[in-house]
């Protein structure tokens, strides 16, 4: 394995509710090397939500280091994670989070033109739709998609702009155990053929163990 | 891509963006109707005035332009008015409120007027008999529904109608002078004086003569009148755009505010996701202000077009009273108004979105 895409020192998260700090995340540490597909697996409440939004850029450490990419979250204000958001990491939601008003090729679409490539998909991402197996239904709105087809292409969506991490929030919570296989094999796929980095989010045992590591999270730690 | 997303959205809520568009349009249309009115009511006496075929008019001692003049010049002026040199033509006229809006009767001496307009041309009817006939202009008679023949009812009693005549000469309501000046107990005054000289390059002499001559009594030649007619002359008017024009920018600021804030909250989650996948705060703050600007833009449009079914209305109900003039160069003005009111309304709702916290969006149900 080779060096850490992510690195995790001593990383806090406290939520201020009306008076009332909750700490979130008490002090994890993680490493997570480039090509690995790493399961974290916990129960509600553990805080794996907090350190995925945290490594996708969404919200600031309260303190302690991530280093991403090799760049230090904690010091990066709003613009400099609204760049890692469209350049290093990619996100799949377990509500797919399609934009509803567009087909799922502008879906695609728009994320490539947030990230200002004006450059049309590359050889490779062709690869990628032929792999997931939504080429023709790229004109379709996601109203007229399978839940199995709108994950799917969220996960195009996350990889158009080929970032360095792919974060999987429950990728399979909202579907039937046949789309679930589907897609998780999909992501084991991306990881296998092209190297990608996939950290995955998951409350399911069987989900977890398509992952070449599993963290456990509790109370905001690392346990296991 | 901001174009296709800003689209779609307007095409999945037609009914708010419609509703909108429509609200919208209201200020427009009353800008242009207000401007129309103004235009079309100065542009419609100036050509009245104009009709008369004079070259100088003279009014009473402290009388305006802009209010109707009381018969206080004696009658026996016009003969002495006829002696100054240039002079070829004079005719008194006695004018005073119908009591409806913007109604004038104007009492002349036929032979007099003919002589310097070049004559009525009559549609229906003959020209006065009676000392009761009363002869209408065709926008006239159409407003009130009336044909020669028939009676018609003003100043307390009834008049004949003895003939309908073509539009654009003084008056849209002439009787004879002395039945009006009897009738306001003014014998041998009248209004104002119209002269007409053997060439109109001897204007500005004459009119400077007839001041040395007589003085305290207004002489305006009818190239200046026309031009102290114009709107830009009128105070009051420019006052009473400004206000509309507040109005508009006010109801278009509020409409496009309202609607883009419920927008924005419908969209929490969408804005959530187009956060997510690193939309920049000003990408948010261009999608909800490009929004907008196709409301103010559908708002102009579709207040362009109700200005032209108020015309065509108010042409149909009181041709006379309120002519509508189109003004062009109020298009734009009136849709600057209405984009730049949009924008302003946009803006707020459209920090607010810019400014979301991306994981409190996503969770929006």
């Amino acid at each position: 394995m080779s060096d850490p895409i992510i690195s995790i020192r001593k990383l806090r998260k406290v939520f201020r509710v009306g008076e009332v700090d909750i700490e979130a995340l008490r002090g994890v540490d993680l490493d997570v090397p480039r090509g690995e597909f790493l399961s974290v697996v916990g129960p509600s409440g553990s805080g794996k939500s907090t350190l995925f939004h945290i490594v996708g850029g969404l919200t600031p450490p309260t303190s302690g280091t991530v280093l991403v990419g090799g760049e230090d979250l904690s010091k990066l204000g709003d613009e400099g994670r609204t760049r890692l958001r469209q350049k290093t990491v990619g996100f799949v939601f377990q509500k797919f989070n399609l934009l509803p008003t567009l087909t799922a090729g502008d879906n695609i679409e728009v994320a490539r033109y947030i990230a200002g490539n004006r450059n049309g998909p590359d050889p490779e991402f062709l690869r990628i739709l032929e792999l997931l197996g939504i080429t023709h239904r790229l004109n379709h709105k996601p109203n007229a998609l399978s839940g199995g087809e709108q994950q799917r292409v969220a996960i195009a969506r996350a990889l158009v702009n080929r970032p360095a991490i792919l974060l999987a929030d429950e990728p399979t919570g909202n579907l039937d155990s046949e789309n679930s296989a589907a897609v998780l094999g999909l992501l084991r796929g991306l990881n296998r053929r092209l190297g990608q980095t996939v950290l995955m989010i998951t409350h399911n045992p069987e989900a977890a163990a398509y992952g070449d590591r599993i963290v456990r999270m509790q109370d905001g730690r690392i346990v296991a | 891509m901001i174009g296709k997303l800003v689209v779609e959205n307007v095409r999945t809520r037609p009914v708010p963006t419609l509703l909108s568009i429509l609200l919208i349009a209201v200020p427009v249309t009353l800008i242009l109707i207000l401007v129309g009115l103004s235009h079309g009511l100065v542009n419609d006496s100036q050509r009245r005035a104009l009709g008369v075929g004079a070259d100088i008019l003279l009014r009473a001692p402290s009388s305006n332009l802009m209010s109707m003049s009381t018969a206080t010049i004696p009658q026996e002026l016009i003969p002495k008015l006829l002696t100054f040199p240039h002079v070829v033509a004079a005719t008194g006229v006695v004018t005073q409120s119908a009591g409806g809006l913007l109604e004038t009767v104007t009492g002349i001496d036929p032979a007099a007027f003919n002589r310097m307009s070049g004559g009525f041309e009559f549609v229906e009817g003959h020209t006065f008999q009676k000392p009761d006939d009363i002869i209408l202009d065709r926008y006239y008679a159409e407003q009130k529904k009336v044909h020669a023949g028939g009676k018609i009812h003003l100043m307390n009693r009834d008049w004949n109608v003895a003939g309908i005549v073509e539009p654009g000469k003084l008056s849209h309501i002439f009787v004879q002078i002395g039945v009006l000046q009897d009738l306001f107990s003014t014998p041998g005054m009248v209004s104002q004086i119209y002269l007409k000289l053997d060439d109109s390059k001897n204007t500005d002499a004459v009119v400077a003569d007839l001041k040395s001559k007589l003085p305290g009594y207004p002489v305006y030649s009818m190239r200046d009148l026309v031009s102290m007619t114009s709107v830009d002359a009128l105070p009051v008017l420019s006052t009473f755009t400004h206000v509309i024009i507040g109005i508009g920018v006010l109801i278009a600021f509020v409409v496009v505010c309202l609607s883009m804030y419920m927008a924005v909250l419908q969209r929490t989650r969408e804005i959530g996701i187009l956060k997510a996948i690193g939309a920049p705060k000003i990408f948010i703050l261009q999608m909800i202000l490009a929004e907008a600007l196709i409301m103010g833009f559908g708002g102009t449009v579709f207040g362009i077009l109700l200005s032209y079914g108020t015309r065509a209305l108010l042409h149909s109900l009181v041709p006379s009273s309120l002519p509508q003039a189109v003004v062009y160069i109020w298009w734009p003005i009136s849709g600057g108004i209405a984009l730049g009111a949009a924008l302003l309304g946009a803006l707020y709702p459209g920090f607010s979105a810019a400014q979301k916290d991306p994981i409190a969006a996503l969770s929006y149900e």
